[in-house]
């Protein structure tokens, strides 16, 4: 028994290195490569050395903090998606599919219409009870319809709580002439991203993690069925609190930090499972590896395909993870809404 | 007997709706930014207008309501079509991906595709029914199983997906693209009603005259596709046939709403219903009512929209999503 299980655990080890490796891999690109030219060596003195030199400063205060951006939002939200599969078992899931980025986006338009003056930290305190508003929207409505909650059904509903919730928002900034400031925040990504904002961002996602990798375990359990959770004495009330805790911080402060994104929620936890299997204690911290890498990456490609043009880095991510929806999709299809 | 029941009852729904629209239309006519006077509307539709109340009327509220009606007509015919022949309440145009698909076909053909003003307007819905043809056909393939055909909730589903990757993939096209057009694309991507020229309502018109009685036409067969396959099939419905032909209808009609009209969702999804609900399942009946229905509801959501914020008002689109979605939620709950 011990035996196998320190034989998962350096197996996991082993993967997690090499996903870890990776992820350094593309740190290295992302700070490498842009629309100026620089060079390794460039981006390993901004790091290590406090030079002022021109391109030095660039990397520094531009490339950096969005880097750096990108993988606390890529880990954000694939570890939200995680969790969020693992509660609702519904293989679907995923913040941006369920209706929490929508929310967050709500509330984020509805914040700079009423409250302009509220500064990053208010916008970010929107974004997270819009996000906590969106979900229990969602949530609620495939709770309270009778009959078994198919994951068919749920994404349904999410995509129409996405539609209403984005309408409003859509609707509200053009009534109220901040179409364009929001449009700019939503769909920039991680374009104007810096380092004060990374300081008001970190602590929530930050949080958001560590309570939820404390609690991959109970997820487990939780992800098999009530009843057996219950039977397992399990507190089953707390830890779905603290888990839906969890995953609105971290959705929340995405949206707050990289705008509207999709599919990474779905799609790096099932990657992560084809790697390591389905215990939550090793989805969890490879998905939140995966994410960051991944998030690089799209980040790396928005701002490099049409360079000095940005790409919304959105896009990308809704083209990559179309063919593992429909993959998911297709595997579950036979469940009738 | 029951049968000249509903239709005498579905003739009268039919008579109110006509009613409606055209009140929608005359006070649509005298509110917007500029105002024509009501007590001023007749004289200047008879030409005894100032220049500006005609200009005002004639070139700028007058297509654009033309243009809504119309829209919102075939959207929801495409809807009433989607929904028998999936055998799915949920279906509509904008949510299972065609409106993105035509997005798609816009987008390339306005970016890559030098053309004249004049041929502009009458390409854009066929370039648009391409993009949704595209569309709905892996839609379709991603949904269909050997043993079970097609698979109504898959269809959904996937379509879902592929309405935000085919958005996320129009994103890209447009960011590669030079800075006006993309804030043309942006805003048409919002629902905007944007070919307000009648001009566009010449491009729009033919599909509509001849894909809405076609639609009609075919409802008899509709009614059959709506059992399931076994029943269609055993009162001799060519279903492969039929229900190809229908689809296709059904992408023609969107696509050319959602080219001038820009992406508007719903309106497919709520127009079949309350037609259903007014007059029963027989689509002989409801076919109309329910085109009537979507002509009148998307007319109200623009008249309203346009209204509520200037200079440009908030897009139809938006409108529409405002009221269509918790009817949706509405529907998946009762479900």
């Amino acid at each position: 028994m011990s035996s196998v299980r320190s034989r998962r655990l350096a197996q996991f080890a082993w993967r997690f290195a090499a996903a870890a490796a990776v992820c350094v891999v593309l740190f290295g690109l992302a700070l490498t490569l842009g629309a100026a030219n620089t060079s390794w060596r460039e981006a390993w003195m901004a790091l290590l050395t406090s030079s002022h030199d021109g391109n030095l400063q660039m990397i520094r205060e531009i490339r950096l903090p969005r880097v750096t951006g990108a993988m606390l939002v890529g880990a954000a939200l694939a570890v939200a998606g995680a969790v969020m599969q693992g509660m609702t078992r519904n293989p679907l899931a995923d913040p941006g599919l369920l209706g929490l980025t929508a929310g967050a986006n709500a509330a984020l338009t509805l914040a700079m219409i009423l409250f302009p003056a509220a500064g990053y930290s208010g916008f970010m305190l929107a974004c997270l009870i819009g996000a906590a508003a969106g979900s229990v929207f969602a949530f609620g409505l495939a709770s309270v319809s009778k009959g078994n909650l198919f994951p068919a059904r749920m994404v349904l509903a999410g995509a129409a709580v996405s539609a209403f919730l984005y309408a409003i928002s859509d609707g509200a900034a053009l009534r109220y002439k901040i179409a364009r400031e929001t449009s700019l925040w939503k769909s920039a990504g991680l374009v104007g991203a810096d380092w004060s904002q990374i300081r008001v961002v970190l602590p929530a996602i930050a949080a958001g993690l560590i309570l939820s990798l404390l609690l991959a375990g109970p997820l487990n359990v939780l992800s098999l069925n009530e009843e057996s959770a219950v039977g397992l004495g399990q507190r089953t009330a707390l830890v779905r609190a603290s888990l839906f805790a969890a995953i609105v911080l971290l959705a929340g402060a995405s949206v707050a930090l990289a705008g509207n994104l999709a599919f990474i929620g779905l799609m790096v936890p099932h990657v992560a499972r084809a790697f390591v299997g389905t215990d939550y204690r090793y989805v969890l911290p490879i998905s939140a590896i995966g994410g960051a890498g991944f998030m690089t990456a799209a980040d790396l490609l928005a701002r490099t395909i049409h360079a000095p043009y940005e790409t919304p880095v959105f896009s990308i991510a809704a083209v990559v993870g179309l063919p593992f929806f429909l993959l998911i999709v297709r595997r579950k299809g036979r469940v009738m809404p | 007997m029951s049968r000249l029941l509903s239709s005498r009852r579905s003739s009268l729904w039919l008579l109110l709706l006509a009613l409606l629209i055209v009140v929608t239309l005359v006070v649509g006519a005298g509110l917007g930014p500029s105002s024509v006077s009501y007590d001023r509307l007749i004289p200047t539709v008879l030409g005894q207008g100032t220049f500006k109340e005609e200009f005002v009327l004639f070139t700028i509220r007058l297509p654009r309501m033309i243009l809504t009606l119309l829209a919102g007509m075939a959207l929801a015919a495409s809807g009433s079509i989607l929904q028998g022949v999936m055998r799915n309440d949920l279906a509509d145009p904008g949510l299972i991906g065609i409106n993105a698909g035509a997005g798609v076909g816009v987008t390339l053909f306005y970016l890559f595709l030098p053309m004249e003003a004049g041929a502009f307007a009458y390409l854009l819905p066929i370039a648009a029914f391409g993009g949704a043809l595209l569309a709905a056909a892996l839609i379709f393939l991603f949904a269909y199983e050997r043993r079970f055909g097609i698979q109504p909730s898959a269809v959904v589903l996937s379509g879902v997906g592929f309405s935000m990757a085919l958005s996320g993939l129009m994103m890209i096209l447009i960011s590669s693209g030079d800075r006006v057009k993309v804030d043309f694309i942006s805003k048409w991507l919002a629902g905007n009603v944007w070919g307000t020229d009648w001009t566009f309502i010449g491009a729009l018109l033919p599909w509509v005259a001849v894909l809405l009685p076609l639609t009609l036409f075919k409802a008899c067969s509709l009614n059959l596709l709506a059992f399931s396959e076994a029943v269609a099939i055993g009162s001799g419905v060519a279903v492969a046939r039929e229900r190809a032909l229908l689809l296709l209808i059904a992408v023609g009609l969107a696509g050319s709403a959602v080219s001038v009209a820009g992406g508007i969702s719903f309106i497919g999804l709520m127009a079949p219903h309350i037609a259903k609900a007014l007059a029963g399942p027989r689509q002989q009946a409801t076919l109309p009512l329910s085109a009537l229905t979507g002509g009148w509801l998307l007319l109200l959501a623009d008249t309203i929209g346009r209204n509520l914020a200037d200079p440009d008002g908030v897009p139809a689109g938006v409108m529409a999503a405002l009221i269509g979605a918790p009817y949706f939620l509405y529907l998946l709950w009762k479900k």
